[in-house]
């Protein structure tokens, strides 16, 4: 097995407390509902792109070296914050309801925002640190 | 919801994470550099995890805890996301659609085994 770093594993688990409770908090907003969009994980999950982008750009080519910041924000709060496993069962539950449109739309949109998140994330810290 | 349900949140969040920082790490490390396999098994075996959960008749509190703050941060969209769009920046265009699409379809189809799982017991 491997020899974890145990500080890491408690930036790791610090990051992910907080973005476990953030989304439970927008989970609440709203029931789940397999004829409706579900906006607290799409939110959750669009947010947290953005900010993994962000963070993994920021911190690998722009910061000095930390051990602890990637751990506690990247894998921690982006990974806690955002989840596949919710958007799959949702998916399911649409398709079980025959909301067939709308499963596929949730699956497309959710991918191609996810995607252009990190992608305008990445791009925003890659042209600050160019105009330097 | 009170503050112990959230403490609890909070807690049992923190550990999935954890567990999937263990996970990708020891998959990752096992199989080829070029394709995020430590991500794609994480989120598999979650989604048969969360179609079990939720295919079983649990109090509202025991899901929150179980289903939403475990098994929803073990598993993870943002990496999923990044990893994704770093492939496609890197020219690895077929890698990052496999991601995607064996993504897609294994992840419905887990949350179906976990769900006919959660039937049979």
């Amino acid at each position: 097995m491997f020899a974890y770093d145990r500080r890491e594993l408690i930036a790791v688990f610090a990051g992910g407390a907080l973005g476990a409770v953030f989304r439970a908090g927008l989970a609440e907003l709203a029931a789940p509902d397999p004829a409706r969009w579900p906006w607290p994980t799409f939110t959750a999950n669009i947010v947290g792109a953005f900010l993994l982008g962000y963070f993994t750009t920021r911190l690998l080519e722009r910061l000095p070296l930390s051990s602890y910041r990637r751990p506690m924000l990247g894998t921690g709060l982006c990974g806690g914050l955002t989840t596949f496993s919710t958007m799959q069962v949702e998916t399911l539950r649409m398709l079980e309801h025959h909301h067939y449109g709308l499963a596929i739309g949730y699956t497309v949109v959710s991918i191609t925002a996810g995607l252009a998140a990190v992608y305008l994330a990445t791009a925003l810290v890659r042209r600050v640190r160019v105009r330097r | 919801m009170n503050i112990v349900l959230w403490a609890g949140v909070a807690a049992v969040g923190g550990v999935g994470s954890v567990l999937r920082f263990m996970v990708d790490r020891a998959v990752a490390s096992r199989m080829a550099r070029s394709f995020p396999f430590g991500t794609l098994t994480v989120n598999i075996t979650g989604a048969v995890l969360l179609g079990l959960i939720s295919g079983l008749s649990l109090s509202y509190h025991v899901a929150l805890l179980a289903g939403t703050a475990l098994v929803g941060s073990y598993t993870t969209f943002s990496t999923w996301m990044l990893e994704t769009q770093r492939l496609s920046e890197e020219r690895q265009v077929w890698p990052a659609a496999a991601n995607i699409i064996v993504s897609v379809v294994l992840g419905v189809a887990a949350a179906m085994l976990g769900q006919w799982i959660a039937g049979r017991l």
